[in-house]
């Protein structure tokens, strides 16, 4: 994983179950190759980042279509709902065609109920059907980041 | 270059009786020199993924602990993926070695040089990340330790190793692995897990 506020409670989860390992990497594209490795060796794995990071990512993902290897990216969104950062924007919105522009399955998440009747479908479809899919989790569930609270000091 | 290494000859001696070594290739000569060597189910040579082997050789490494996973690669695959190097030393694996073969060059897209021809120095970038070993390999007798620690079993292993390999940049015939790449796949998974559970 690469963090995100989005996914800090679940990766919180993982660190805390010990029957999984968390592998913190530097960037979202090293993801896609440690768990064709994991997968070559017979293991799991869930690839969790920011929507900004799917960008990282676009070469590496030849590696899932081309060796038809299971995977599930979880992507949490910046930049789709009520977004303050210019930055976040433009990624945003190319995420979706980008990840269908290299041959992976694209479900979007936009409320909580969404989030696990997609997961749990795309989690059984990847390894089932052995290819890259990946869930878009709004910011719609997850909520904007209120920058102007950050500059007053107000970290709730 | 006087008496500079020779790649072909360094990768199957790394490679001759391999007993059950897992072994991963960057893309280009590397993949062709592990061919060379005499193809193998449990060789998985990569025909893109620029920058993703050192990380395929971790997640190989993660889910099989037992075995003893080697990365085979060039300088310039690994310059790509620099940032694996810091995943993989904050993760230590005791089982994953990472050879480049350190050309100096693009060797499949003309030759130009990479930046270790400039002086970048691989083997201190993989130390200062916390490596486990790094080591500079310049002449057989290294050649030769280097495979006695890609070798050792349980305890023993010192890995995670990474060691640059000095070799000559000599243009030479290309040796073609298998290229379709669910094929790779499938030989590799149903060697190390047998037909069952692979194809489960």
């Amino acid at each position: 994983m690469v963090p995100d506020a989005g996914h800090a409670q679940l990766i919180s989860l993982c660190e805390a179950d010990k029957t999984m390992s968390v592998v913190r990497l530097t960037s979202e594209e090293q993801g896609v190759s440690l768990l064709a490795g994991a997968w070559l060796g017979g293991e799991k794995g869930i690839l969790l980042m920011q929507s900004s990071g799917v960008g990282n990512c676009i070469n590496m993902l030849s590696l899932s279509t081309s060796c038809q290897l299971p995977l599930l990216i979880l992507v949490t969104m910046r930049g789709d709902h009520a977004e303050f950062n210019p930055s976040q924007v433009p990624m945003a919105n190319a995420t979706e065609t980008v990840l269908a522009a290299m041959g992976v399955i694209v479900r979007r998440a936009d409320t909580p109920e969404d989030v696990v009747a997609e997961v749990s479908g795309a989690l059984s479809m990847a390894y089932n059907t052995s290819r890259p899919m990946a869930v878009l989790i709004g910011q719609k569930v997850t909520g904007a980041k209120d920058f102007r609270k950050l500059s007053q000091g107000d970290f709730e | 270059m006087k008496k500079a290494l020779h790649r072909r000859e360094v990768v199957s001696h790394l490679l001759d009786d391999r007993g059950d070594l897992l072994v991963v290739a960057g893309l280009g000569a590397p993949a062709w020199d592990i061919t060379a060597a005499g193809d193998h189910p449990l060789s998985f040579p990569l025909w893109g993924a620029m920058g993703g082997a050192g990380m395929i050789g971790l997640g190989l490494a993660m889910a099989q602990p037992q075995r003893n996973v080697l990365v085979i690669t060039g300088d310039g695959e690994m310059l790509m993926g620099l940032g694996s190097l810091a995943v993989i030393a904050a993760h230590k694996p005791p089982n994953l070695f990472i050879v480049v073969l350190d050309n100096e060059h693009y060797g499949e897209t003309g030759m130009q040089k990479t930046v270790t021809a400039l002086g970048v120095d691989l083997a201190g970038i993989a130390k200062s990340a916390g490596f486990m070993q790094s080591l500079l390999v310049k002449n057989k007798a290294e050649v030769g330790s280097l495979k006695d620690e890609i070798h050792k079993k349980g305890r023993a292993r010192t890995g995670p190793l990474f060691a640059q390999v000095k070799v000559d940049s000599e243009k030479l015939p290309v040796v073609l692995p298998p290229r379709e790449g669910a094929y790779l796949k499938n030989r590799f998974r149903i060697a190390l897990l047998g037909h069952a559970v692979a194809l489960a």
